[in-house]
């Protein structure tokens, strides 16, 4: 046998061999199991090659701060509970969805006899203008006296009610 | 505004079961066959300026033991760990690969002892595969071993001792590790011995374990354990010190120690534990070496080789000059290495495919062979603990971790043995070395870790429905 032959022989396993060692090393990453988490709206907007689209591409934090300062000079930048066990809590503003209820996953975690586990749920619209949502729940969320019956804006300021609790967006 | 706008910035968290991941596997494992083939290749290329004969026969065994053990595991353990098996199929691969290289030596012919280990090794490889196959039929859950855990102790003692009863007992090169069976050959009992012992202490320490935790005193940052509870670990390490004495073998007794201290950490996880393994160890190692002329032999050969080589070279008994051969045969591997078939380590002679089966892989196919090999490894006994991490059930997270631990240790033990870095021992490279007890043991052991993973990745059955949700109380208007 040639020497070049057995030299790229011999390489050539070594490669191999170290080929297996990074494909059984990329099963384990692929391996790893546990939460997956999806950004749902990413692939639509990612057609739509438009604002929002732009908007999807830059940082979350920046992205509230850049919908909200274009559109309305007061663009809320915290959500803080005033009434009910939670009072004082607050959670900043940052794009996304603010779940309410007593189920454990909810972003606020109500300990109120009076609240629904999926209760209500906070987000901002395109524009970057926070909706408030009923999900359903069995004694309704209310904006300031009235009780909600669709996705409704919230005003600065203004005051939600989950049972026990109230909730209002501050500056 | 629009309804598609609240879907923009949410997003959904779901939980992924574990895949059944068979067809991994499978892709796996026919890499891991045809790995094994290219070195046979080479082998016979470079040896004998021809592809071997035998390249067909050679690939469809160990592709049809590959199958086999496949559909063994698809069939019993569905949701098992991807990689275990192929590991596996492929370290034993090299190893036959390797042995077969040895075989071809003219000097290896030439001596005494000969006697071509391939085909032996291949049938042992059959016999392997059939035992992690009847593992897996017949252990439907691992939990059911938790029922033997005196037995496994008094079954492990005697396992140990068996080599030193007079006529079964062989003296073999200096170590009393192996019993003569009348017809079979002869036999390892202590690799079995391994996986029984972890069954013993994974049962002992899940009862105990919160004695052995809980009742401690701190001292200088480390809890101290009560002197009541140091009883286990005295006696463990009593027994090991015996088994260095009488059976004259550092391996053995090292990984029995060295297995019990790590499921005790785990068990407890408390750091005490390693410092007094550590410390006992070192206490008992250098006190049987100040009296036993065996031991002291192996460390004198460890701290200078070059003088044990002179010695022996000079015709002097007692004296080995493997050490500093298979020092050398890495040496002359290099980097790269010398090419499968093309290196010299067949001049360390009796124990070439064994103890020193290291020192041909190192020689023939480098630092850079040597380091993929025991990154194999490593691989081997990161999902072994990934398993014992998933493992549901105390038990099984505690025999996972102990088996995985005694694998580990006994290739620290032995690469670091061939590489110079602790005593020799006679403890063989788990599926690469030649000798039948060494393949079966750990192809159970590959079995059982096969087993606990399979449970421990088998989806749960799903959460009952959430109680919350019909708990919510309605206002009454008033």
């Amino acid at each position: 046998m040639s020497e070049l032959t057995l030299t790229v022989m011999r390489l050539g396993f070594l490669a191999v061999l170290w080929l297996f060692v990074i494909v059984a090393v990329q099963v384990i990453r692929s391996d790893l199991f546990g939460t997956r988490v999806t950004q749902r709206g990413s692939r639509r907007d990612a057609g739509r090659q438009q604002q929002p689209a732009r908007q999807q591409a830059t940082p979350p934090q920046q992205r509230a701060q850049q919908g909200g300062g274009r559109q309305r000079r007061n663009a809320p930048t915290k959500l803080v509970v005033s009434e009910g066990t939670l009072t004082g809590t607050t959670v900043a503003l940052q794009g996304q969805t603010i779940t309410l209820g007593r189920a454990h996953d909810s972003t606020i975690v109500l300990d109120d006899d009076y609240a629904s586990s999926r209760h209500a749920r906070i987000y901002p619209d395109r524009d970057g203008q926070w909706i408030v949502e009923d999900l359903g729940s069995t004694n309704g969320t209310y904006l300031d006296r009235s009780r909600l019956t669709t996705p409704t804006p919230i005003p600065l300021g203004a005051p939600i009610r989950i049972g026990k609790t109230v909730i209002e967006l501050r500056k | 505004m629009s309804s598609t706008s609240p879907t923009n910035h949410t997003s959904t968290i779901g939980a992924i079961g574990a895949p059944s991941r068979r067809n991994t596997e499978l892709a796996l494992l026919v890499f891991a066959v045809a790995i094994p083939v290219f070195a046979y290749a080479n082998v016979g290329l470079a040896i004998n300026d021809s592809v071997p004969a035998g390249l067909l026969a050679y690939g469809l065994g160990l592709g049809l033991l590959a199958g086999v053990a496949h559909l063994v595991v698809r069939k019993f353990a569905p949701y098992a760990d991807p990689l275990l098996l192929p590991l596996a199929v492929l370290l034993n691969g090299l190893g036959l690969v390797c042995i077969w290289r040895l075989d071809q030596s003219k000097l290896l012919q030439s001596l005494p002892t000969f006697v071509t280990a391939a085909p032996r090794q291949l049938l042992y490889t059959a016999m392997g595969i059939a035992l992690f196959a009847v593992v897996l039929a017949f252990m439907k859950d691992h939990r059911v071993l938790q029922r033997y855990t005196y037995i496994s102790m008094f079954a492990a003692l005697v396992l140990l001792l068996l080599p030193l009863v007079p006529g079964l007992g062989a003296n073999i090169y200096g170590a009393k590790i192996w019993i003569r069976v009348p017809g079979l050959g002869s036999l390892q009992p202590g690799e079995f011995a391994k996986i029984v012992l972890a069954v013993f202490f994974a049962g002992y320490l899940m009862v105990k374990r919160d004695a052995l935790a809980l009742a401690s005193r701190r001292f200088m940052g480390l809890y101290l354990p009560r002197g009541r509870d140091l009883g286990p670990i005295l006696v463990v390490w009593f027994i090991s010190i015996l088994i260095l004495v009488f059976e004259t073998d550092l391996g053995t007794s090292l990984l029995f120690f060295g297995m019990f201290v790590i499921m005790l950490y785990v068990a407890t996880e408390r750091t005490s534990w390693i410092v007094f393994g550590l410390l006992m160890s070192a206490v008992g190692a250098v006190g049987v070496a100040s009296f036993e002329p065996h031991v002291q032999q192996r460390v004198q050969a460890w701290l200078d080789p070059m003088k044990e080589y002179t010695l022996s070279q000079q015709g002097v008994g007692g004296h080995s000059e493997q050490a500093q051969q298979a020092l050398w045969a890495f040496g002359s591997g290099g980097t790269l290495g010398s090419g499968w078939g093309q290196g010299h380590s067949d001049l360390i002679r009796f124990a070439a495919n064994s103890d020193f089966i290291l020192a041909t892989f190192g020689e023939e196919l480098g630092l850079a062979g040597i380091m993929a090999i025991l990154l194999l490894y490593g691989l081997i006994v990161e999902r072994g603990v990934r398993t014992a991490l998933a493992a549901r059930d105390p038990f099984g997270k505690l025999l996972a971790v102990g088996l995985s631990g005694a694998f580990g240790l006994q290739i620290f033990v032995v690469a670091g043995g061939v590489m110079g870095l602790i005593p020799l021992t006679g403890m063989t490279m788990p599926f690469l070395a030649y000798g039948g007890s060494s393949v079966l043991a750990n192809w159970a052991l590959i079995g059982i870790l096969i087993r606990i993973s399979d449970t421990a990745r088998r989806p749960a059955p799903a959460p009952a429905a959430n109680p919350d949700a019909e708990m919510t109380q309605v206002v009454r208007p008033s």
